[in-house]
């Protein structure tokens, strides 16, 4: 990816994911979600993860913020008159992100590595899934068994008692 | 100019991440919350996919499917409690919450 599109791309992604976490109306949050998976799934694109870019749009910007969405409307969520905590708490929250963000930028920012060619067929969907069906063949059922349960537990949660 | 080097990737990632980390902390919103929960698992996924294309091995790929996968379960459940936490006490507002407190 062109550094320079990437600088921009960055710079909106941050700035969606900053509205996520300050607006105080919910909704607006949940669409500032949307945007930044979108965008995250433009890297994905970048990086030649096709399948797993697709899979972004249709999963997370798709079904999950969408049942967030749904959520937030069934509940009728007002706008919050205080959705933050205290200025000191706010405070220390972006001192603690000044300094993560520091040490984790010196720490990864110098990061070098081969950007070689990929290999042919990198990020397809017959790559993926052959990795997917032969070395992680178990977790893959796993996960299967997983969402099954998660199902079960949804509705058993959610259901209304009588 | 050449491709952007893996670096800034990991950067906005480490970036992405702090900001979820800051959600968490300072909205009282539990659907917000959750929301920020949903930033930080992406901007691990970021990482994921930018060092498998930097070491060009599908592995990276794999995982971030499987955290996809996971985080669609987790959304499922959680938002089916924080459903029933509201119809028991008519609030989303994480401060209120504290029947669990020491």
């Amino acid at each position: 990816m062109n550094p320079v599109f990437f600088l921009l791309l960055a710079a909106l992604t941050v700035a969606a994911a900053v509205t996520v976490i300050l607006h105080p109306n919910p909704v607006h949050s949940a669409c500032a979600l949307v945007v930044t998976l979108f965008l995250l799934s433009v890297f994905f694109v970048g990086l030649d993860a096709l399948l797993v870019a697709v899979l972004q749009v249709l999963v997370y910007a798709g079904a999950i913020v969408v049942l967030f969405l749904f959520i937030i409307m069934l509940l009728n969520l007002p706008i919050e008159a205080r959705p933050m905590g205290g200025p000191a708490l706010v405070a220390a929250a972006a001192l603690g992100w000044a300094v993560l963000v520091g040490l984790l930028a010196a720490g990864v920012g110098r990061a070098t590595a081969p950007a070689s060619a990929p290999p042919p067929g990198f990020g397809q969907t017959e790559a993926l899934a052959k990795q997917l069906f032969t070395v992680y063949l178990l977790p893959f059922e796993l996960t299967s068994i997983l969402l099954l349960v998660a199902i079960v537990g949804a509705i058993a949660v959610a259901q209304k008692r009588s | 100019m050449g491709p952007t080097p893996l670096g800034w990737y990991l950067t906005l990632g480490a970036v992405l991440f702090a900001i979820g980390v800051v959600g968490v902390v300072i909205r009282r919103n539990v659907i917000v919350i959750f929301m920020a929960i949903e930033l930080m698992l992406n901007a691990v996924n970021l990482s994921f996919v930018a060092i498998a294309r930097s070491l060009g091995s599908m592995d990276g790929q794999v995982i971030v499917f499987f955290v996809m996968t996971v985080a669609a379960a987790e959304v499922a459940v959680g938002l089916a409690i924080i459903l029933a936490v509201f119809r028991n006490r008519e609030t989303t507002n994480a401060d209120e919450l504290t029947l669990l407190r020491w």
